[in-house]
């Protein structure tokens, strides 16, 4: 109905509006949002998927990094992504699973994140963050049960707070508070043992990114779909440290140095890991 | 049944003309202007909390005045409206000219169609790369929209604001400089209502604006490139603006 359509810019339509951008569009635009479509019957073919995802706390942040690789089946679907997004300036995710719905996920809860801070004047809390993004992510559960799955690693801080948290998520958009470390993605069991052991309290930031880049590291030695530092075309992990000063990307000079110190280290020792 | 007087239509939109006008003339004033490093916007207005002005896209900002409710709301319009075309298109695909006239509809259609006006005024300003790609777009009431250069003032007294900025604006200003110009210029209708009255008793209000009673904006020209921010806009505090103004 016309009225229906226009009343984006209406007369008086404030009752009822909210501050999410997700409701709005899942009201007035769905064709917009990257699920809720109805799948017909039919078999899919293979999509590229995300893989490893490895979060840590530091001292006064968090640091989340993301491998470079996506994997179609038996193949490497691409060499160049990036699963690792900042969300606001206090906040970061990273995805694993069907990157293509998944990177449209981030968008739609970047743009979440930032029309609330619009529309509201002040930021969302951390929990607050975190529990929009478990909406998206069972919003998303139809398409998973398809086979295209999306879960998603969730860090930040909250301003003026110490440390940093972070949220793990399972396909039904259930939200777990992690402590220390976690990884999501086809690497991560192996990416979580290695965080066991090299994860200590009281990192500081630096540190806290060498271990990120050196658990990713032991995770694609194990797992085929998780691709390790790319010497060749210098291609590194992404990498962002979030602490009171906002999400910041690591730069590709430290993380040269950063693999460049694992891998003398690894070649020095001449061990099997 | 009811005889209903015949009433003409340009009597009618007179008397809405007339009504919103009164409205807008009843508040503050607002001053957008151009300078070197971005744009400011500079509002009287002495609450924290209830803003005339605010950020709508990476390099939109919104100014208005008038009835709070009224803008409010196309404030919380105009925000949806481009995050859902930055959503579904790109960043770079939402710009100030097509909210612009999306909200000259908005205010043409309430104008016509409503039972009453709104009685608001709008500024929308588009941040460019060089001072000379700077937008401002004045919104009326009734639709009405305008394309000013440079610099803008609209609210109570719109008219003698704008001719103080007129003589004093000029392009490639410091922040400073451009503040001062702005609190100048929103200062005059105070100072007129200071020399007129001066012969009636009792003292007015203050002629100068302290840090406290502005609202300060800025839309930062090299947020992205310097900041690496997308997001152009933002707010200065109290402290910030007195330091900017004591800097002579």
């Amino acid at each position: 109905m016309d009225s229906q359509r226009r009343s984006e810019f209406p007369a008086l339509e404030a009752a009822g509006s909210s501050s999410s951008f997700f409701d709005y569009v899942s009201r007035s635009h769905p064709g917009l949002l990257p699920f809720g479509q109805v799948l017909p019957p039919g078999s899919m073919p293979a999509t590229p998927h995300g893989t490893t995802i490895v979060a840590l706390t530091c001292t006064g942040g968090v640091v989340m990094a993301g491998d470079r690789r996506a994997t179609m089946g038996s193949m490497i679907a691409n060499r160049h992504i990036e699963k690792v997004f900042p969300a606001d300036k206090y906040s970061v995710l990273g995805i694993a699973g069907t990157a293509g719905i998944a990177i449209d996920i981030v968008r739609l809860f970047q743009v979440e994140l930032e029309h609330y801070e619009k529309i509201e004047g002040t930021l969302l809390s951390l929990e607050g963050k975190a529990n929009r993004l478990g909406a998206m992510i069972r919003a998303n559960l139809p398409m998973a049960l398809q086979g295209l799955s999306v879960v998603p690693l969730f860090a930040g801080v909250e301003p003026e707070e110490p440390a940093g948290r972070l949220f793990s998520y399972d396909v039904t958009g259930g939200r777990y508070e992690e402590l220390e470390h976690h990884s999501v993605g086809s690497g991560a069991v192996f990416a979580r043992g290695a965080l066991k052991k090299l994860w200590r309290p009281e990192m500081g930031p630096e540190e806290a990114v060498a271990v990120a880049v050196e658990a990713l590291v032991d995770a694609s030695d194990d797992d085929s779909a998780t691709g390790g530092p790319d010497l060749v075309r210098q291609l590194w992990p992404v990498v962002y440290v979030v602490t009171q000063k906002g999400a910041t990307r690591v730069s590709p000079e430290t993380l040269a140095a950063v693999v460049e110190t694992i891998t003398a280290r690894r070649m020095a020792e001449r061990r099997e890991a | 049944m009811a005889q209903q007087f015949y009433v003409s239509p340009e009597q009618v939109m007179k008397d809405r003309a007339d009504f919103a006008r009164k409205g807008i003339a009843r508040g503050k004033s607002v001053v957008v202007l151009s300078f070197r490093d971005g744009m400011a916007l500079v509002a009287e207005n002495p609450s924290p909390t209830l803003h005339k002005i605010g950020e709508i896209y990476d390099r939109i900002a919104f100014a208005a005045v008038g009835k709070y409710n009224e803008f409010e709301s196309l404030r919380q319009a105009g925000v949806r409206y481009a995050d859902v075309r930055g959503y579904s298109y790109n960043r770079v695909d939402v710009t100030a000219r097509g909210l612009a006239s999306v909200y000259a509809q908005s205010l043409g259609t309430v104008f016509t169609a409503e039972q009453k006006p709104f009685e608001v005024e709008l500024a929308v300003a588009e941040v460019g790369d060089r001072e000379g790609e700077d937008h401002i777009f004045r919104l009326n009431f009734d639709g009405s929209i305008s394309d000013e250069s440079g610099y803008l003032a609209m609210g109570g007294k719109a008219e003698l604001v704008q001719a103080t900025l007129a003589k004093v604006w000029s392009a490639g200003a410091e922040l400073g400089q451009a503040l001062r110009w702005a609190v100048s210029a929103l200062e005059a209708p105070r100072l007129e209502a200071a020399t007129t009255g001066a012969a009636t008793a009792g003292a007015g209000p203050a002629v100068r604006l302290g840090a406290p009673t502005l609202e300060v904006a800025v839309l930062d020209r090299n947020a992205a490139a310097v900041g690496g921010s997308h997001r152009a806009f933002r707010r200065l505090s109290a402290a910030d603006v007195a330091a900017q103004l004591r800097t002579d």
